[in-house]
């Protein structure tokens, strides 16, 4: 009967497919999805300029992106994994494990966090202890520690605008959250001063004290956004006293909806960036599997290909679309070229 | 007993006060029924003017046409450098300013408005222009490029004068510089035909994003889960209707089947992410994988309503056939399954229409991913619909996730292109069912 023959057939073919699992001709990235936009803009230069297929770029965050580069050494693991922080010791401890011995560390640049809110709103120059004094969860008076009873941000500091604390932050799952807690709110809870109260209350215990000053407000105050920069800017454009953290490409691409917050009296830019004047960047890596190299056709090219003057550097595509270029890019081109892996 | 001789008594005509309040009940009841089918309606409504109003647009593409004379030093040198693409730019830029100042359009424009005007993608088309007929080196060419994502914007109504003040990316001296080039034809606004055909484009291209690589994707896809499910879902439902003993057996695999069709559907990405890839290592993000796992989810689907219209076929065609001393393979093959056909394709392309808007489980498998190359049906290296590809819902929730606001335009227009899909299988079963059906 016709559809059993078909049936027999197509589960055949599915297996042969199976079994010819031979060498794939691209590179296959994925990854933070803060590195997801430089690293499409490179595959795409890379497929247009040079005779290797364009590198297929996943996202899903810089934690997932590593585990899979982690899971092994063949071609059905990835080649390359972005990440907005650097591998920890964990993870390389993972993937020695997994047999992935040879990973050569890249620094792109860095990338910039900015706060932004509605256009037709207020004005902010805001400083980290602003953000502490809006955000905590608890702060310390007395020598004891009280829920934070800041509801606008003239309550945090007086010459800020009497609007109503809302602030979309990025959720625990993006690696912007860790530069967010360490560069603003811990930054805050020292310059306050409110650090030291923490310690003599929970009698010196530095480590109590750091995360009770990364503590952020559970009472709706503050929103975790899990999803994207577009959620943010949606969130912002419903709720025109909200504040957002951005990345500032995305800013730099919806300057007619956003206005930018100053921090510490720096307005974010890639310059105070690269000059390491305005606080709240942090550094953008990708991973190369070196025992990929040779394999898969282009990997090495793809990679040197990404840090070259013409695209990582100050006057590249990248930078154009806010990156803020590495002054150190020559030691790190020298590294790729040589596979340097990471411990030699 | 007193209460019933009550309401027995009075004229038929007049209402009474029970009859009045059930009649009240039975209005109200319609009032109800009404208002939720009204409020679905709106709903539906609201939602696809907010698609249509934000997407339509996504149809068109403004494109700028001028001469480019590229010298032999020229494609040469480019040739020779690093950043290939980069140096033609440089040449279109040139070749737009020229263009401007000898047909006296330049007006106000500085040098860096006129760069900008170029989308980044005209140069990879000049590119692989060239390389294919190198004899047009040299000559002057009549190029029509993309227009920048910007002023593509302006001629759709989402970069007005207004934002335009706001926005570092474009300047009202571009704006000014699209009107004159506009009214001296230069510049176009036409159909998109290359939204439905180009391959997804990087954050700084919008304008020259398409659908081709996911409707391709899509495409395989649908290919798999037809071929894979339709044959294993009816031999499935035959066996269970026709042929197995009613005991607790099936009746265990029934309840089983009706509950897999009410699964998460992510969880079918899960167990593809377990089994496909890191069991069988078939290849992450492939269309292979990607219609296995929506294999999974369909047959359930399928198989209940095969199974509903092998029901519906009555007993008396099979005795018929058995009475004539077919076998019982012969009345099934022969009588039962052609008149349960319409059922049957009905209940696939309603289930194939529900895989094509599935998202959750391509998360899992790899496939919401920056993919630029068509996939091949077939290549030697990685076999059937073994490269990587996308599809079109998670093309659209890619697109959802761009910084530059040209792609949530293109991510309506996706929708749109999605729902037009969608409506069309849909009507097949319509159709299929309204021309083949039988009523006993």
């Amino acid at each position: 009967m016709s559809f059993l023959k078909l049936s027999a057939s197509t589960l055949a073919i599915a297996t042969i497919s199976a079994t010819t699992a031979a060498a794939r001709d691209n590179v296959q990235v994925a990854g933070s999805s803060t590195v997801l936009p430089y690293a499409s803009i490179i595959a795409e230069f890379f497929g247009e300029n040079s005779d290797f297929p364009t590198p297929v770029v996943e996202s899903g965050g810089s934690s997932a992106g590593l585990k899979r580069f982690c899971e092994g050494v063949g071609e059905n693991t990835i080649d390359i994994a972005n990440a907005s922080r650097a591998i920890r010791d964990s993870e390389i401890a993972t993937c020695a494990e997994n047999g992935v011995t040879d990973i050569v560390e890249v620094r792109i640049g860095y990338d910039g966090i900015v706060f932004a809110s509605d256009i037709n709103g207020a004005e902010f120059a805001y400083t980290p202890s602003d953000w502490f004094l809006a955000l905590a969860a608890e702060l310390p008076v007395d020598g004891a520690m009280v829920a934070n009873p800041n509801t606008s941000w003239s309550e945090a500091n007086a010459d800020l605008p009497s609007q109503p604390i809302i602030a979309f932050i990025p959720g625990t799952k993006h690696g912007t959250r860790e530069v967010f807690e360490e560069k603003v709110l811990l930054q805050g809870c020292e310059d306050t001063g409110a650090f030291e109260a923490f310690m003599a209350i929970n009698g010196g215990d530095e480590d109590a004290a750091e995360s009770s000053c990364m503590a952020v407000r559970a009472d709706g105050l503050s929103v975790d956004i899990d999803g994207d920069y577009t959620e943010t800017l949606a969130r912002i454009e419903a709720d025109n006293n909200g504040i957002g953290v951005f990345g500032l490409s995305f800013y730099e691409n919806n300057t007619d909806k956003l206005q930018v917050a100053t921090m510490s009296d720096v307005v974010p830019s890639t310059e105070s960036i690269s000059t390491g004047e305005y606080p709240v960047s942090r550094p953008l890596y990708f991973y190369i599997k070196a025992q990929h190299v040779g394999t898969i056709p282009g990997l090495q090219e793809y990679a040197s290909f990404f840090v070259a003057d013409e695209l990582a550097g100050p006057d590249g595509p990248l930078a154009a679309y806010g990156l803020v270029s590495d002054p150190e890019l020559a030691a790190t081109q020298e590294a790729v070229a040589n596979l340097t892996t990471m411990g030699n | 007993m007193t209460d019933l001789s009550a309401s027995k008594s009075g004229s038929l005509l007049t209402e009474d006060k029970r009859t009045a309040k059930r009649n009240a009940a039975e209005k109200r009841f319609r009032a109800y029924g009404l208002g939720a089918i009204l409020l679905a309606c709106l709903m539906l409504v609201l939602l696809l003017i907010s698609i249509v109003t934000n997407g339509a647009s996504s149809f068109k593409q403004t494109y700028m046409a001028f001469p480019v004379t590229v010298s032999q030093e020229e494609f040469d040198a480019a040739e020779g450098s690093i950043l290939k693409t980069g140096a033609y730019n440089k040449m279109l830029q040139s070749a737009l300013m020229d263009y401007l100042v000898a047909n006296d359009l330049l007006g106000d424009a500085t040098e860096d408005d006129v760069k900008n005007m170029i989308s980044g993608e005209a140069a990879a088309d000049v590119r692989r222009m060239l390389l294919a007929n190198a004899d047009v080196i040299g000559t002057e060419i009549d190029f029509s490029l993309l227009a920048n994502g910007r002023i593509d914007g302006y001629f759709k109504g989402r970069v007005t004068r207004e934002t335009a003040a706001l926005d570092t990316k474009i300047t009202a001296a571009q704006l000014d510089l699209a009107d004159r080039m506009t009214e001296d034809g230069s510049m176009v606004t036409r159909f998109n035909w290359s939204f439905f055909t180009n391959p997804d484009a990087s954050v700084q291209r919008p304008e020259a994003a398409g659908l081709g690589v996911a409707i391709l994707g899509s495409l395989y896809m649908m290919a798999v889960v037809l071929c894979l499910a339709l044959p294993i879902g009816v031999a499935a439902s035959i066996y269970l209707e026709e042929f197995a003993k009613k005991n607790w057996v099936t009746d265990v695999i029934e309840v089983n089947i009706a509950n897999l069709a009410a699964v998460p559907s992510i969880v079918y990405g899960i167990l593809g992410l377990a089994i496909f890839i890191n069991f069988a290592e078939l290849h992450q993000s492939s269309p292979l994988v990607g219609g296995l796992v929506l294999t999974l989810m369909t047959l359930p689907t399928i198989i209940i309503s095969t199974r509903a219209s092998l029901k519906s076929i009555p007993p008396s065609i099979r005795d018929a056939a058995l009475g004539v001393g077919a076998s019982k393979m012969q009345s099934v093959f022969h009588h039962v399954l052609p008149l349960a056909a319409p059922g049957i394709l009905t209940g696939t392309i309603i289930g194939l229409a529900q895989a094509l808007g599935e998202t959750a489980p391509l998360l899992l498998i790899g496939m919401v991913a920056f993919v630029k190359e068509y996939p091949a049906a077939y290549s030697s290296e990685l076999g059937l619909f073994g490269e990587a590809s996308t599809a079109l819902p998670v093309q659209i929730f890619n697109w959802t996730t761009r910084s530059d606001p040209a792609f949530v335009e293109r991510a309506s227009g996706a929708i749109i292109t999605l729902l037009i899909f969608l409506l069309m299988m849909n009507a097949l079963a319509i159709f299929l069912r309204k021309k083949f059906e039988r009523r006993w």
